[in-house]
């Protein structure tokens, strides 16, 4: 191993603690399977309150949910293991769907062609991702601005055009268009929603992505230590834009999930995606310090808090009025089963 | 982590609004005007807060033309409330307004600033959601939220002969959500055939209403009506209701407010299951703006408090419910 992947000593243990834990894998390890442990749980709570919560259209319901918010938190991971974050996200959906629409109704009226029309907008979304993240990736790196305030300023500022394009009001997709585009989201394969494939393979590409290449393991270093990977001769500019555009076209393919749904965008789309990403990624196990992290994590971190608003909106046993705190909870629970030693 | 959400959406929106109050500095304005009014409403970040800023901008266009020489009228958006406390006092110093309308964001948190206002010899009408202590108001003018509830409880009592199942969604957790809620179910109460299955929050939104409605058809397969509470939220009910393919067994949606897409939709008989809708138009905004600034060049006051009326809009009068233009 090049000493670009040397962790800090204390990151260095529990690395190694955890690779021993996979490897022997009769013995348990509570603190990386919390997440999993966790989603059983739920699993097994929301079955004994009401049975059609294990059928399969239920399932398929969630997961098809779940994937927007999976699709941008696989991305995030990253940029959370860097040590950055993202806070734009939410926004950026909101933006490009807008966008998208607006670009797909205006081709529409000149091209007679709706399946050529769909193709552009999805296209098009993966761009506006894609620019979007390497933007933010630029500025935070050569402007040398926190990602932070630079995602914050972003997230103002995405919402607030799509706000201006609609006029407050919503963008909706032609009728003959939304016909058309529909089929991307509601339509199947084997059975399975086209959304949740799309999950699985952006959650594959990611896995691989960060536990096989060496973009993966410099994204490591950077978020353990920027200034031994720096010595290292990592390019760690170039690493972080990488990150952040990573997430841009996660975004962008979530998006291009996202508009057959409702076939429109409004002022309210997308409000605190990037918060219910960053939680799925955190309660995934990846630590909010950077260094290390799992996309499996992130991917039933991600479930996991769809299937809390599952469970509540299929009983009615505590008020409505607490949902937010029955989630607050779990998310804190599941933090603590998969905590690790300092 | 909703208080943290709640954080990030003020900051988003401050930030998004920060941009344009600059832009928007008030005109030093000259004081031998007769009525000087300034309006103070909620940013458009939903439709319905669209609806709102476009009926105002209206109602000065109408206004100013009417009264050329007597009138003058400047219109604020704010974000949030402590930005539109600080917009009050500009309207005040800056400004030198000397009548009011204001859309409160926040009942307790804007009555002080108000209160303020009127202290200093401003006329203050204030629209839609109360002040907690109304001494500090003049004149109160609201849409009819009991209404709001009661007539679709009781068009599907009439329609359905006091027998269905219902779901219902509500809006965000509000004093405003919980009168539209009372109003509702003491209707469905009277009748004991008409049962409500479970209601959830919506949020206002489109997409929360569709994993609601979702749920609710996971949940129960028997389902005669939707009380979605809001057009908004209708059209999230009503995809999830499409891709379940239930379009059979349930019988109705009901949204509410008037949104334009809506009433088009009942004036056209598109959709066999929306077929009414109950007004809740943000034209209120115009409505205030325009007796306000009418009573005043007279010289007059408004009665102490009007509930402009909430009708139920069917395909005989959706009509004069449909405004094109508007973005709501």
């Amino acid at each position: 191993m090049p000493s670009a992947q040397e962790p800090q000593p204390n990151e260095a243990e529990g690395q190694s603690a955890r690779a021993s834990a996979r490897r022997r894998l009769g013995k348990f390890d509570l603190s990386s399977q919390g997440p999993i442990l966790g989603l059983i749980l739920l699993a097994i709570v929301g079955t004994a309150l009401n049975s059609d919560f294990a059928s399969l259209a239920n399932w398929m319901n969630v997961l098809t949910r779940t994937s927007f918010i999976g699709i941008i938190a696989v991305g995030m991971t990253f940029v959370i293991i860097s040590g950055g974050i993202d806070l734009s996200v939410g926004s950026m959906v909101a933006l490009i769907a807008g966008s998208i629409i607006l670009v797909m109704n205006s081709l529409a009226t000149h091209i007679d062609a709706p399946v050529l029309v769909v193709i552009v907008g999805m296209v098009v979304s993966l761009m506006m991702g894609a620019a979007f993240g390497t933007m933010h990736g630029l500025l935070i790196t050569k402007g040398r601005i926190e990602p932070f305030i630079v995602t914050l300023g972003t997230l103002g500022t995405f919402r607030a055009v799509l706000t201006w394009l609609a006029d407050g009001g919503a963008i909706t997709l032609d009728f003959g268009l939304s016909q058309t585009y529909g089929p991307v989201y509601y339509g199947t394969l084997l059975g399975i929603p086209i959304p949740v494939w799309v999950f699985l393979g952006v959650a594959v590409i990611g896995t691989v992505l960060l536990r096989r290449t060496a973009f993966g393991r410099y994204v490591q270093a950077i978020g353990s230590n920027e200034q031994v990977a720096r010595y290292a001769a990592v390019d760690v500019d170039r690493v972080k834009i990488l990150t952040y555009a990573f997430l841009g076209l996660c975004v962008g393919i979530a998006t291009l999930l996202y508009v057959p749904r409702l076939g429109s965008a409004s002022p309210t789309t997308g409000l605190l995606w990037e918060l219910e990403a960053i939680a799925a990624v955190i309660v995934g196990g990846t630590s909010f310090k950077g260094g290390s992290g799992r996309v499996t994590g992130t991917v039933i971190g991600a479930i996991l808090l769809s299937v809390i608003g599952n469970i509540l909106n299929l009983t009615s046993i505590i008020s409505v009025h607490l949902n937010a705190a029955v989630q607050g909870i779990v998310i804190i629970s599941v933090a603590f089963l998969q905590r690790r030693r300092p | 982590m909703s208080v943290l959400a709640s954080l990030t959406r003020r900051s988003a929106l401050a930030l998004a609004l920060g941009t344009s109050a600059l832009i928007a500095l008030p005109g030093i304005s000259a004081a031998q005007e007769k009525v000087n009014l300034g309006v103070s409403i909620p940013a458009a970040t939903h439709s319905f807060t669209a609806g709102i800023v476009w009926w105002a901008n209206e109602a000065k266009k109408d206004l100013e033309a009417a009264h050329p020489d007597d009138l003058k009228i400047t219109v604020k958006t704010s974000s949030g409330a402590p930005e539109q406390a600080n917009q009050l006092q500009d309207l005040v110093t800056v400004t030198g307004i000397n009548t009011l309308v204001i859309f409160p964001f926040e009942s307790a948190a804007l009555t002080q600033p108000v209160a303020q206002a009127k202290n200093k010899g401003v006329y203050v009408t204030v629209v839609d959601r109360g002040l907690t202590d109304p001494s500090a108001q003049d004149a109160y003018m609201a849409g009819d939220n009991t209404a709001f509830g009661k007539i679709p409880a009781e068009y599907f009592a009439k329609k359905y002969d006091g027998k269905a199942n219902i779901v219902a969604l509500r809006g965000i957790p509000t004093t405003l959500d919980n009168e539209r809620w009372e109003a509702f179910t003491s209707v469905i109460d009277e009748h004991p055939d008409m049962k409500i299955l479970d209601a959830q929050y919506g949020n206002w939104n489109r997409d929360d209403a569709f994993k609601v409605m979702q749920d609710f058809l996971t949940r129960f397969k028997d389902i005669d009506l939707v009380w979605a509470a809001d057009d908004d939220m209708a059209i999230g009910v009503l995809q999830a209701i499409r891709q379940a393919g239930r379009e059979g067994d349930i019988k109705e949606v009901f949204g509410g407010a008037g949104a334009k897409g809506m009433v088009k939709t009942i004036m056209d008989d598109d959709n066999p299951l929306i077929k009414a809708d109950v007004s809740y138009s943000p034209k209120f905004i115009y409505e205030a703006i325009k007796r306000t600034a009418e009573a005043r060049l007279k010289g007059e006051a408004l009665p102490e408090t009007t509930i402009l009326p909430s009708e139920l809009i069917d395909k005989s009068n959706a009509e004069d419910f449909y405004f094109p233009d508007s973005p709501f």
